[in-house]
């Protein structure tokens, strides 16, 4: 039975008054490798059907994979009882209607190990680069697409794949004592250079044949566009617009209210989501399996836009769904799957940023961030994979590793320079989090709070 | 002792095992394992006493890997037919063939005995998925009200995951696993927001693998502890701001379990150390040349991975490889003397055995070494916390787990709690806010004082601990004691943001 046919079946199956069906096809390659040899790799399928049920304003969801067509009747059944028995729903709204896309009847993409069939000759070529140049490679490779269908009681029939492709490569010294780390995200393999990226890790480990210890404190630093990434996502994920209301984040207002329209910084930042963006194109409608404080199962469906959260330093949106939107009083701007940051016209590059800085530390990327304290949005966590010492524009050594202590909405007010955006990808939160493109930044003043020992 | 649900023995798990078996023998693997199962989770969230959002999923397949000149292929599918599961066995080798031209070292597995056709079901009375909803909703919207009714409470959070765990696991050396495990989750946070500031306060009550009957028996007291935490609360909003310096810590095991987690439970896993994780996770400042020489910490460190332990998060029968799990030592008397171990790890570095550690969080992944519990043993005639408190003249009594983070080597950490409270001459003088401890790994494991006896002793743990690529979560149980560490660096995290 196709996802398409199974949709059909259960709308028909169901007794609710609405229903929402969510089927989502996935399969996924991947290859994993230490120490210039592989190590474990393989291939594997998901199918995941999702039906939610609503009964008056009552919501039940029931989601099972591998779902055979003999066991549909039993799954709706489940999902149209939940929904008879639940308490009404504060998020419940009328469905969005109506939607198709013009690819509706079309099967599911997959993927298979063959999406690294030129990958991974280039990799092995690369193992044996670095093993002639005293360097060991580590790192993963995966390809992930999904394919999601969604239909719904009031017509709604819209498909979405979702290729999402990753690799991160990182070159020691053979006594482990030097690191460097880089990374790209990509939609299908075709477009990663890999003896490229080995040749930029080669460069960094020799930057670091020179070790500079420094102490804990705070110095001007260069955070690279992977490194402003893992904080914006952070950032966005607390964006929530009900939690703000409530005055539990940073974005609450002290009087009351949300903190949008305020200014966070002085430059002319931006930061948003476009669905369409090239490189980073992710689903242009809701997709919610369950709702949440920043998701509502009754908006799937509806058509995502191209998002400002921030616009020129000042805080423009924060994640709403219908519900939330009401309460606030403010546009509806669903969460969306990519984000993007920008400065101001003709930011410099990195290169350019690090011949310009007089003394500074350059990072290469961020780890282990957490949450330290939610009312200034103060997060923690580690310098990794290189900290460079940058004097009279050029980088002069390798620098200890540090703990960072640090708010991200405090960082905006203090940077000092934003330069030119790139596609970037996350380091810590690329399991989750994929698609941006970041500037490289200069804060004057970032704080390592003490030095780590790990190199 | 409770049965493997009926529906999960009727699905064709021998037939589906056997096909892809002997395909992988056919074709030449020198090594094959066929895990079948089934992975059931429900989530509730409330807010405010009103349910947000529900979701009752499961996850359902199976996994062929093997062995093809000596390099692993890992397969993974979902159409329960013995031609899929053949197509899926031809696709695994398939991937170790691809996959040989650019390995460098043959995989070979530590023996282990035949374990033919045998069983395992958690401790547990009630499964939580025989529980109707509407009463598990009716119970946490209770509970929320209760502390809504408060005054000092503006806003509730409550949740509860619920977690079953079916699997199959057969291999070609004739070792053939049939388990199941159940383990929950509630967790409720209340929270007062007043004049531009808000605070929140946790329930302390850890995931267990219990059943539905954690939540109504009397294993642990939650009208009890709820009815406490507005006090808690109310009295945290209106603290003293710490003054940063050193003072010495009396641990609870509400917050020790995580520390332990961090820089004991991920440090010792051998992959780590000897840089399988190296890329991610990250690698180990225990590395292996230090077995049976690194002092970890002081003698009164005694550190245990047990996956046999009743109600823990990790414990089963038989891992992931077919391994009967066990106890095992990781730190005696403060020296490292132990590593959690795979079958392979435990070959590649001649430990004999694996000691059971091999875990997959789904059939779409493949197992990796992951965490056992691992437990910090209390003194047999040890202090209660009060009298570890009392042996403090200037310290911080420390309670529940909050933020945590610790570098990629496991030596630099920084841990927040629920609650800070002063202690003063051996006396707790109230509630501290804005605090964090930091410090490295074995200066802190070295500047414990004392443990607490087994009256202080409390099972912890995670349910969500994350490792690997493509990553994988795990749970796992952590026991320890209440403890006392000297001269620990304190910070004050609103100096630290700078405001």
């Amino acid at each position: 039975m196709s996802p398409q046919e199974m949709i059909e079946k259960v709308l028909d199956l169901s007794t609710a008054d609405d229903v929402v069906v969510i089927v989502d096809e996935g399969s996924s390659a991947n290859l994993r490798f230490a120490g210039n040899t592989l190590t474990t790799n393989g291939v594997s399928r998901s199918s995941q059907l999702t039906v939610i049920s609503i009964v008056g304003r009552g919501v039940g969801v029931v989601s099972r994979a591998a779902v055979r067509p003999e066991q549909l009747a039993d799954i709706v059944a489940a999902a149209d009882h939940a929904a008879e028995d639940a308490q009404p729903s504060e998020d419940a709204r009328p469905l969005v209607e109506g939607g198709r896309s013009s690819d509706w009847d079309a099967p599911a993409d997959p993927t298979s190990i063959g999406v690294f069939g030129e990958f991974a000759p280039a990799l092995g070529r690369a193992f044996a680069t670095a093993e002639a140049g005293g360097r060991k490679l580590y790192g993963f490779a995966e390809h992930i697409v999904t394919t999601t269908f969604l239909g719904t009681s009031t017509g709604t029939r819209l498909r979405h794949t979702q290729p999402t492709g990753r690799l991160e490569l990182n070159a020691k010294s053979p006594d482990m004592k030097r690191s460097a780390w880089t990374g790209v995200a990509t939609r299908d393999f075709t477009d990663v250079d890999v003896a490229a990226l080995d040749a930029s890790l080669a460069q960094r480990l020799e930057w670091a044949k020179k070790r500079i210890d420094l102490p804990a404190g705070r110095y001007e630093t260069l955070l690279p566009p992977s490194a402003v990434s893992d904080l914006m996502i952070y950032l966005y994920w607390k964006a929530g617009a009900r939690d703000a209301l409530e005055g539990r984040t940073v974005f609450s207002s002290p009087g009351g209210g949300t903190r949008v329209g305020e200014a966070l910084s002085e430059l002319p930042i931006n930061l948003s989501a476009v669905p369409a963006a090239p490189g980073i194109e992710c689903a242009p409608f809701v997709v919610a399996h369950a709702s949440s404080r920043q998701s509502s199962v009754f908006d799937n469906g509806l058509p995502l836009e191209p998002t400002d959260w921030i616009a020129g330093g000042r805080l423009t949106n924060l994640l709403q769904t219908r519900y939330s939107a009401e309460l606030t009083g403010l546009s509806v701007t669903p969460e969306i799957d990519n984000l993007v940051m920008t400065g101001p016209e003709g930011g410099r590059s990195l290169e350019e940023m690090i011949a310009s800085t007089e003394r500074g530390l350059l990072l290469t990327c961020l780890w282990y961030i957490r949450e330290v304290d939610p009312q200034t949005l103060l997060l923690t966590g580690l310098t990794r994979d290189g900290v460079y010492l940058v004097e009279n524009g050029e980088v002069v050594g390798e620098v200890n590793n540090f703990r960072f202590n640090e708010s991200p909405v405090d960082l905006l007010r203090r940077l000092s320079e934003v330069g030119a955006s790139e596609q970037t990808l996350p380091r810590e939160w690329n399991d989750y989090f994929t698609r941006a493109i970041m500037p490289p930044v200069r804060v004057p003043d970032f704080n390592m709070s003490t030095v780590s020992q790990a190199s | 002792m409770r049965q493997i649900d009926s529906d999960f023995l009727a699905l064709p798990l021998r037939q589906l095992a056997d096909a892809a078996l002997q395909r992988a023998r056919d074709l030449g693997a020198e090594h094959a394992d066929f895990r079948l199962e089934r992975v059931r989770a429900e989530t509730l969230r409330l807010s405010d006493a009103s349910l947000e959002g529900s979701i009752d999923a499961d996850d359902l397949g199976y996994a062929v890997r093997v062995v093809k000149n000596g390099t692993w292929g890992f397969a993974a599918g979902i159409e329960l037919t013995p031609e899929a599961a053949v197509k899926v066995a031809e696709q695994a080798v398939e991937v170790a063939v691809i996959s040989a031209a650019v390995n460098r070292e043959p995989i070979e597995l530590a023996p282990e005995p035949v374990h033919s056709d045998v069983t395992w079901v958690s401790s547990y009375e009630i499964d939580p998925f025989d529980v109707p909803m509407r009463d598990k909703v009716a119970l946490l919207a209770d509970w929320s009200g209760g502390l809504l009714r408060d005054a000092r409470v503006n806003h509730v959070q409550a949740s509860l995951m619920q977690v079953k765990e079916q699997k199959f696991y057969a291999d070609t050396a004739g070792t053939s696993t049939t388990q199941q495990r159940v383990r929950v989750h509630p967790e409720l946070e209340a929270m007062k927001v007043q004049d531009g500031r808000f605070e929140s306060m946790r329930t302390l009550a850890p995931p267990v693998g219990r059943g539905y009957e954690y939540l109504t028996g009397p294993t642990w007291d939650f009208p009890g502890e709820l009815a406490r935490i507005p006090e808690h609360l109310q009295e945290k909003f209106g603290a003293p701001s710490v003054e940063a310096g050193r003072y010495d810590l009396v641990v609870d095991p509400s917050n020790l379990w995580l520390t332990i987690h961090e820089s004991v439970g991920h440090a010792t896993e051998l992959d780590r150390a000897l840089g399988y994780e190296a890329a991610y996770a990250g690698t180990s400042f225990a590395t292996f040349d230090r077995l049976g020489t690194l002092a970890y910490g002081s003698p009164a460190m005694n550190v245990v991975g047990d996956r046999t332990t009743e109600h823990g998060l990790s414990t089963i029968g038989y891992d992931d490889e077919g391994v009967a799990t066990r106890e095992f030592d990781i730190v005696s008397g403060g020296v490292l003397v132990g590593y959690q171990l795979d079958r392979r790890m435990a070959l590649l570095k001649g430990m004999g055995a694996s000691n059971g550690c091999a875990f997959a969080d789904s059939p779409g992944h493949m197992p990796i070494q992951r965490m056992a519990n691992v437990s910090l043993r209390p003194a047999p005639d040890g202090p209660s916390t009060e009298e570890l408190i009392s042996g403090v003249d200037r310290g911080i009594y420390v309670v529940g787990d909050k933020s945590w983070s610790i570098d990629m080597q496991r030596y630099n950490f920084q841990f927040t709690a629920q609650r800070f409270y002063r202690i003063e001459n051996g006396r707790l003088a109230g509630q501290l806010r804005d605090v964090a401890y930091q410090a490295t790994t074995t200066d802190f494991w070295r500047s414990m004082e004392a443990v607490g006896g087994p009256q202080t002793y409390v099972l912890g743990g995670a349910f969500n601990c994350g490792k690997g690529q493509p990553g994988q979560v795990a749970p796992v149980s952590h026991g320890c004691p209440s403890a006392l560490f000297r001269d620990v660096r304190i910070l004050n995290t609103v100096q630290e943001s700078g405001s």
